[in-house]
């Protein structure tokens, strides 16, 4: 182990009665980057993440955080990481400012470094016009936030954020992703988990994806759409009968394809050629088709089977 | 994993901030409940009596009733508070994320079950001393018993509240187990003068019998070596209950 890992599992598998959440998972997460857990509901994420910070003991394997054992160490390692869960868990009846006094104080601290740090978050997330409302008041995305800022109290180095942005409005998440960014441009190692293939692609510089409580695999994204697909994809609706005809054509290599239902994904270095290809096919009565970039999504579609969504 | 007393104190710190806010209303019917009983009871039922144990019925009542507040104060907050903040609040979720373990949870939550006991059974206290019920200064030595009694209601409640599925479970906490000692637990009419033989060495399981008898010696300034048993009774008892919720807190909250 190197000094820039700050998380590192090594063949970690977590059984729930009969039910196996996490399969002998492997995972290094090097110091500075944002590292996204990407996988459908159910895949093992939220389990995973709670083994990192030690509040689920895995059934076998060995979790290393800032390079110590997490189920010898608990109290040292998590007074240095943050960890904002799925749910936001808040004190309705409290301000935020008072949410981040209580929470602050479970990191002992005391004053004035309390309110230097309160302040701190507070003007970080933007919670100023709203410090002393009761957070039953209070909009999602501003639940959020605090949900945020309480896991920023004790400026920690290893920020864990469990689907930070699901079920909040566009607007919202593109904030919430830009203080992320700040966040990591400040040094802080941040460890998400997201069932969104564009959280995961605009946020993380590596993505495990994972699938099964198995890592299917792990890279940054454009290394993972290079490897398993193409740059460039192509979706239209084709009946199965007319695929040998209309794409067997030997001058493109079509070898990338995926089908769902009626639609076909074609990836490709370069799209051109096989839409010129179509045209000329469908002569004049001209299919609909899809040009785009590949995303995380088509890469969870290719190594899985399944759909992020649909999920299992 | 030992106890940090500084993250236990933290505990204690959110449950007594959210108090703090409500306490003027949350205070009130601390002063109104023994005015009721001492009213109903004590000064109505006690005027048909000439005398209990060698006193007048409302003396023999107004130890035990302090005893009374002290359970239900602990219980109260060990009960629904507990089952609110570990399953809609999450609260205990939260803690986790930090470097607070569960063992000082379960300190913190007890300390301040004991500290609403405290609440419960100083304004009870008082509310006596109003009446001209403390004879002084042996009754003073009844405070310092509030406590443990609150400390034993803690751990009881807490050992049941985390073995519960659901929140409805807690009216039979109350109508079949602190109501029941509310009435036969020396409280109203000592036992040991209505009870025979093997049913007085049961009786002694009862856990509000304890500190009843306790602070009722201490109204009187009667010591005795039976007392010895009675404190025993508190501190074992309690242990070895929060023994066993240290055990299940963990398993509660982490897996």
């Amino acid at each position: 182990m190197t000094a820039e890992t700050i998380v590192e599992a090594a063949c970690v598998s977590k059984r729930f009665g009969s039910r196996l959440a996490v399969d002998r998972l492997d995972l290094r997460i090097p110091s500075g980057v944002c590292f996204g857990l990407l996988g459908p509901n159910g895949a093992g994420k939220t389990t995973t993440l709670r083994m990192i910070y030690g509040v689920t003991r895995p059934s076998s394997g060995e979790i290393l955080v800032f390079g110590m054992d997490i189920a010898r160490n608990p109290r040292a390692v998590r007074s240095r990481l943050g960890v904002t869960l799925q749910q936001n868990v808040l004190i309705e009846a409290l301000s935020p400012e008072e949410n981040l006094r209580v929470f602050g104080r479970y990191h002992l601290l005391s004053e004035p470094e309390l309110s230097r740090r309160i302040g701190e978050v507070i003007d970080f997330l933007e919670l100023k016009s709203h410090a002393k409302v009761p957070v039953q008041k209070l909009s999602g995305g501003f639940q959020r936030r605090l949900a945020i800022a309480l896991s920023l109290m004790n400026r920690p180095e290893l920020l864990i954020l469990d689907e930070p942005t699901t079920g909040l409005d566009p607007a919202v998440r593109l904030a919430l992703w830009s203080r992320v960014r700040d966040l990591r441009a400040a040094g802080t190692t941040t460890l998400l988990t997201t069932h969104y293939m564009d959280e995961a692609q605009r946020l993380c510089d590596r993505v495990a994806i994972i699938s099964g409580g198995k890592v299917m695999d792990e890279g940054a994204p454009p290394e993972l759409i290079g490897k398993h697909l193409a740059p460039e994809t192509v979706e239209f609706d084709c009946a199965p009968e007319e695929e040998p005809n209309l794409l067997s054509e030997p001058g493109l290599s079509l070898r990338r394809r995926l089908r769902v239902g009626k639609r076909v994904m074609i990836y490709l270095e370069d799209a051109t050629p096989l839409i010129e290809h179509v045209r000329r096919h469908d002569r004049g009565d001209r299919r609909a088709l899809v040009v785009r970039p590949t995303n995380l999504e088509d890469v969870f579609l290719a190594l899985t089977g399944t759909s992020l969504e649909g999920g299992q | 994993m030992s106890v940090s007393i500084p993250h236990a104190l933290s505990v204690w710190r959110r449950n007594a901030s959210m108090y703090r806010r409500t306490w003027k209303w949350n205070i009130l019917p601390n002063f109104f409940e023994p005015v009721l009983y001492l009213l109903s009871i004590g000064v109505g039922v006690g005027a048909y009596i000439t005398e209990m144990s060698g006193t007048s019925y409302s003396a023999f009542l107004a130890p035990a009733l302090v005893c009374v507040a002290a359970m239900n104060g602990a219980s109260f907050e060990v009960t629904y508070n507990i089952f609110v903040r570990l399953t809609f609040e999450k609260a205990y979720d939260a803690m986790l994320t930090t470097s607070i373990e569960p063992d000082d949870i379960l300190a913190g939550e007890v300390l301040w079950a004991v500290t609403r006991s405290c609440i419960y059974g100083a304004c009870f206290f008082i509310v006596l001393c109003l009446f001209g019920l403390t004879p002084l200064p042996f009754a003073l030595l009844a405070l310092p018993l509030i406590p443990f009694a609150g400390l034993l209601f803690a751990a009881i409640g807490i050992v049941f509240s985390l073995r519960i599925k659901g929140i409805d479970l807690f009216s039979f906490y109350y109508t079949l187990f602190l109501t029941p000692l509310f009435l036969f637990s020396d409280v109203f009419f000592p036992l040991k003068e209505r009870l025979s033989g093997p049913w007085l060495w049961v009786a002694e399981a009862l856990p509000l019998l304890h500190p009843v008898r306790l602070a009722r010696a201490a109204f009187r300034g009667e010591p005795s070596l039976l007392l010895l048993w009675d404190f025993g009774y508190l501190l074992v008892v309690s242990t070895l209950l929060l023994f066993w919720a240290r055990r299940a807190v963990r398993q509660r909250l982490t897996n």
